[in-house]
C-alpha cells in the first residue's frame, strides 16, 4: 500500500517505509522474508532454549534456566487446567508455544524502532519490518491454525453427526430454526479464528504506529513519550500473548466438550 | 498487509514449533515437575512420619523414665527396710551375744565359787581337824573319824 509515497520523504514516506515488509514473489505467491525471518528466528530461539532447559532439567534444586522456564511451563500449565478438563499431548504444549513464540514476537517491538531497518539499509535492505505480528499473515497463520484443530477436535470428539446436530441445534433446539441456528453457529465459528488475529495484529500494529510516531517528534520529547509507551507496552506484548493462549485453549476446550 | 503465501510460511513454522514443543519440550520438564512434586511429598510424608515416630520416642522414654524413677524409689525403700532389718538383727544378735556372754561369765563365776567353795570347806574341815587335834591333844585317827569330818565338811558346806 502506498508504497508510492515513499521516497518522497516526509512523516507518511517515514511511516509507510516503516511498515512496508522486505517481500519477494508476485501476487499471492508473495513471501514476506522479514516477517519468515524473525519469526523462524524467535521460535529457533525458544525451542532451543526451551529444549535445553529440558535436556538438563533435574527435579533436584533446579539451575536459573530451569527455574525461569519451569516457571512459565507451570504458569502455561495451570492455565490448560483451569478451562481444559479433558486429556491432550497437544493442547498445552501448544499453548506453551503459542504463549511464548507471541511473546517474543511482540518484544520485538521494544526494539528501537530505526536500530534494525538502518542496519538492514547498511547490508542493502531497502525494507524492513521487525515485528511479526504486525503481519497479517502470522497472525492469521496460527488463528486459522488454531481454527484447523477446532474443527478437527470438533470432528473427533464429538462425531460428524454430533458435530453437524451442533451446528444446525444450537442454540435453538428446533426444526424450523435450523437455518437460523447454521447461519449464527457459522458466524461464531469463523468469527473465532479472525478476532483471534485480528486483535493480535490490531494490537501489534497500533503499539508499532505509536512508537513510529513518537520516533517523528524532535529528539528532547521521544523519551518522554517513547519510556511511557514502552513500559505501557511491556504489559500490551504479554497480555496478548496471554490473551492468544488462554482463548486458544477455551476454544479447543469448547471443541472437547460433547453435549 | 494483503495475506499472501507468508501465511503458508508461518502456519509451517508454527506448525513446527508446536510438535517439537509437544515432541521434546513439554514432556521432560512436566517428567521434572511431577517428579520433583513427588519427591517433595515423600519429602514432607517422611518428615511428618518422623516427627510421629519422635513423639511417639518421647512418650516412651518419659514412660521408660517414669518406671525407672519408680524402681529406683522401690529399690530405695527396700534398701531402707533391709538396713533397717539388718541394724535389728544385728541389734538382736549383738544382745543376745551379750546375754550369752554373761550367762557363761556369770556360770563360770558360778563354777568358781562352787571350786573356791569346796576348796574352803576342804581347808575348813582339815583346819577343824587340826583344831580339834590340837584341843584333844590327840592324835585323831583319820580313818576312824572319816564319817566325822565328812559331816563335818558337809555341814559346813552348807553353811
Amino acid at each position: 500500500m502506498a508504497t508510492e509515497e515513499h521516497g518522497s520523504g516526509g512523516a507518511t514516506g517515514y511511516i509507510v517505509h516503516h511498515l512496508t515488509p522486505l517481500s519477494t514473489g508476485e501476487g499471492f505467491w508473495t513471501f514476506h522474508l522479514d516477517t519468515l525471518f524473525f519469526s523462524v528466528f524467535l521460535g529457533g530461539l525458544f525451542v532451543i532454549i526451551f529444549r535445553k532447559a529440558a535436556e538438563k532439567a533435574t527435579s533436584g534444586v533446579p539451575g536459573p534456566l530451569q527455574n525461569f522456564v519451569e516457571m512459565i511451563v507451570e504458569f502455561v500449565d495451570a492455565q490448560v487446567k483451569d478451562s481444559f478438563h479433558g486429556r491432550s499431548a497437544l493442547i498445552a504444549p501448544l499453548a506453551l508455544s503459542i504463549f511464548v513464540w507471541v511473546f517474543l514476537m511482540n518484544s520485538m517491538d521494544l526494539i528501537p524502532v530505526d536500530l534494525l531497518p538502518d542496519i538492514g539499509k547498511a547490508i542493502g535492505l531497502d525494507y524492513l519490518r521487525v515485528v511479526p505480528s504486525t503481519d497479517l499473515n502470522a497472525t492469521f497463520a496460527m488463528s486459522i491454525s488454531v481454527f484447523f484443530l477446532i474443527l478437527f477436535y470438533s470432528f473427533k470428539v464429538k462425531g460428524p453427526i454430533g458435530f453437524g446436530k451442533e451446528m444446525i441445534l444450537t442454540p435453538f433446539h428446533s426444526v424450523w430454526m435450523i437455518p437460523f441456528n447454521l447461519i449464527l453457529k457459522l458466524v461464531e465459528e469463523l468469527a473465532k479464528p479472525v478476532s483471534l488475529g485480528l486483535r493480535l495484529f490490531g494490537n501489534m500494529y497500533a503499539g508499532e504506529l505509536i512508537f513510529i510516531l513518537i520516533a517523528l517528534l524532535p529528539w528532547y520529547v521521544q523519551p518522554l513519550l517513547s519510556f511511557p509507551w514502552a513500559v505501557f507496552h511491556i504489559l500490551i506484548i504479554t497480555l496478548q500473548a496471554f490473551i492468544f493462549m488462554v482463548l486458544t485453549i477455551v476454544y479447543l476446550s469448547l471443541a472437547h466438550e460433547d453435549h | 498487509m494483503s495475506i499472501n503465501a507468508t501465511l503458508i510460511g508461518q502456519m509451517i513454522t508454527f506448525a513446527l514449533l508446536v510438535w517439537f514443543t509437544m515432541k521434546y519440550v513439554w514432556p521432560p520438564l512436566m517428567q521434572t515437575l511431577e517428579e520433583r512434586k513427588k519427591k517433595i511429598a515423600d519429602g514432607l510424608a517422611s518428615a511428618e512420619k518422623g516427627k510421629h515416630e519422635m513423639e511417639l520416642a518421647e512418650k516412651r522414654a518419659t514412660a521408660l523414665l517414669r518406671e525407672a524413677k519408680d524402681q529406683a524409689a522401690d529399690i530405695v525403700n527396700l534398701a531402707q527396710k533391709r538396713a533397717s532389718e539388718v541394724v535389728e538383727e544385728s541389734k538382736q544378735s549383738a544382745k543376745d551375744e551379750g546375754e550369752r556372754i554373761v550367762a557363761a561369765a556369770k556360770a563360770e563365776i558360778e563354777r568358781e565359787l562352787q571350786q573356791a567353795k569346796e576348796g574352803l570347806r576342804q581347808q575348813v574341815a582339815v583346819l577343824a581337824i587340826s583344831a580339834a587335834e590340837q584341843i584333844l591333844q590327840k592324835e585323831v585317827d583319820q580313818k576312824k573319824h572319816r564319817e566325822i569330818i565328812d559331816n563335818l565338811g558337809k555341814q559346813l558346806g552348807q553353811a
